[in-house]
């Protein structure tokens, strides 16, 4: 191997084991975090009696979680059942190995190490585990993946309630996975291409995709909430019904698995809303970020951590406010209200960027973000409308006093 | 629609989604800035918004004399009130023709904590206590002897009053 190539193989490990780490020690703070947000959305303190603050509460739920008892159950299929909390885990976790984290690192060495010989490596260091030029694609088909230890996981058991939990996971996770990537694909007729870095870059020129292309965000963010399996559409666990759903069987460190693929989940829809709607690591107002180096790498690492960190908040957030979904009403939407709607949209976002681009001639990112802009100002009024019934728009007194006018408010 | 479903006829054009939505996100947004209503019960015992009632009837109390001999005189009127049965009685006489209890023991798990024998009791010597902190590590210690009785010292508990009914 050349010393270029043991370069790269040399910072693609050290990128790995800190980012795996960083995820496993972000995905315990974060069980932490929800108790917390939980417990102070309902008056209550949160867990607080292990190390400050509560702040070992993950380290004391890790250690209980190992020296627990595994159990399996006597008719399940043991190969598949312990197979299954892996197939769960591992795709969750390798999501966010495509996501940049930060600006690109300029890494210049050429240097003799022990055991491993020459190494260099000259130019840009993209601060993501790997760059890829599909990295959209990628995440897509991962997240997809997951659904396969979810519904091993509930019919290896062979308990009624894992079963029902895996066939919902299974049906509610292919039904928003159709709707997840078609409304990303809006975002790709903008970009032009599928690799992170692209779609980053094409933001920093533009505008964040939140503002041009608001449905898409909105159907993402719904979409995303059904891929982590949580509240409001936790069906496939849904306690009070199927008492835990497709992990009911497991115990200890096997349904610790489960958990942590939940959390690592949330993590990278987290990310993916932070990384394509609201810029990556793109600090807003400035080209400073875009300049290269060790401070700018830091910099823009802790802004897209506080994007990513308030996405992580607002599924928390969600979790505590909604109740659960009916079946029938969940998969309504699904492919009722979100699939149209990203139908649709793709058309109309479409039509808009040829007539931009090739009607009036404005092919600058900025001039075409503000225009889609405007465009998406009309677009989600009508799609509140018609959604909410002109409530959202409207407000709630003229439909009170009309009520209360034909006689059927109370 | 799934089978069986019963589906109600809602007001469609009355009903809100996103807006309730965002007024419950608001809610419990507001909630997490709102004082915590917690009593951190090892530490804090009490709070202003709570504490033990006085009427509470926890585990017992057997009240001395100011020699620091118990008060009872093992008349056998509470094993006789006593609904569950627990409480075992041998009554003992010194030479001066004074009763008192040989053995008198109380079997925790066995009482209801009824306060029939606090009620009964002629010279207010067994009483049920404002007292809930009885965590042992065997069973056999929660069979209280009277030494461990009399060594008790938490308050005692106010029975009904039929002339204070409210307890005010």
């Amino acid at each position: 191997m050349s010393p270029l190539e043991k370069g790269f193989l040399l910072l693609a490990v050290v990128k790995m084991i800190a980012v795996f780490s960083m995820v496993m020690v972000g995905v315990a703070l974060l069980t932490l975090m929800e108790r917390k947000v939980a417990g102070w959305m309902q008056n209550r303190p949160g867990p607080n009696r292990v190390g400050p603050m509560g702040i070992l509460q993950p380290a004391a739920d890790g250690i209980k979680n190992f020296i627990k008892e595994e159990t399996r159950p006597v008719s399940a299929n043991s190969f598949l059942f312990l197979l299954a909390p892996a197939l769960s885990f591992i795709p969750a976790v390798m999501l966010i190995a495509v996501i940049p984290l930060a600006a690109p690192l300029p890494v210049d060495f050429d240097t003799v190490l022990p055991l491993i010989g020459r190494v260099a490596y000259h130019g840009l260091m993209p601060i993501a585990v790997a760059d890829l030029p599909i990295g959209f694609v990628f995440i897509l088909a991962f997240s997809s993946l997951g659904v396969y230890g979810i519904a091993l996981a509930g019919w290896s058991s062979n308990s009624k309630y894992s079963l029902i939990g895996g066939l919902r996971a299974s049906a509610q996770l292919i039904s928003y996975e159709v709707a997840m990537g078609l409304s990303l694909i809006p975002l790709l007729l903008i970009s032009g291409n599928a690799s992170f870095s692209d779609i980053i870059a094409r933001q920093q020129q533009g505008l964040w995709f939140i503002m041009p292309l608001f449905l898409s965000f909105f159907v993402f963010l719904i979409s995303g909430f059904a891929e982590t399996n949580r509240l409001p559409f936790d069906l496939p666990e849904a306690e009070s019904e199927l008492v835990a759903g497709y992990h009911a069987e497991y115990s200890a460190m096997k349904f610790s698995l489960f958990m942590i693929a939940e959390y690592a989940h949330i993590v990278t829809v987290a990310a993916m809303v932070a990384t394509l709607f609201f810029g990556g690591w793109d600090i807003p107002f400035t080209h400073w970020d875009e300049r290269g180096g060790l401070l700018q790498t830091i910099v823009t690492h802790g802004f897209f951590f506080a994007k990513m960190f308030f996405w992580i908040f607002f599924v928390m957030w969600i979790r505590w406010t909604l109740p659960r979904f009916r079946y029938d009403q969940l998969m309504a939407v699904g492919w009722k209200i979100l699939l149209p709607l990203s139908l649709g949209y793709i058309m109309v976002i479409a039509i808009a960027i040829q007539v931009i681009e090739h009607g009036f001639g404005w092919t600058d990112p900025r001039a075409e973000g503000l225009s889609l802009f405007v465009l998406n100002l009309v677009l989600g009024w009508l799609v509140f409308w018609v959604l909410d019934s002109g409530r959202v728009v409207r407000g709630i007194a003229p439909r009170a006093r009309s009520a209360a006018a034909s006689g059927r408010g109370n | 629609m799934a089978i069986g479903v019963k589906v109600m006829k809602r007001p469609s054009d009355e009903v809100s989604y996103i807006r309730a939505t965002l007024k419950g996100m608001a809610l419990t947004f507001k909630h997490m800035f709102q004082a915590r209503v917690t009593m951190e019960y090892p530490e804090a015992k009490s709070t202003d918004d709570w504490r033990i009632a006085t009427r509470w009837r926890g585990t017992h109390r057997m009240m001395t004399d100011e020699q620091g001999r118990s008060k009872c005189v093992a008349c056998g009127l509470c094993p006789q009130v006593c609904p569950a049965n627990c409480i075992k009685l041998v009554p003992g006489e010194d030479e001066k023709g004074h009763r008192y209890p040989l053995i008198y023991e109380i079997d925790e798990f066995r009482c209801v904590f009824c306060g029939y024998c606090q009620e009964v009791c002629p010279e207010e010597a067994i009483h049920v206590g404002v007292h809930y902190e009885n965590a042992e590590y065997s069973r056999d210690r929660f069979v209280y002897d009277l030494e461990r009785l009399q060594a008790q010292t938490h308050p005692v508990s106010t029975l009904w009053d039929p002339a204070d009914p409210r307890g005010q």
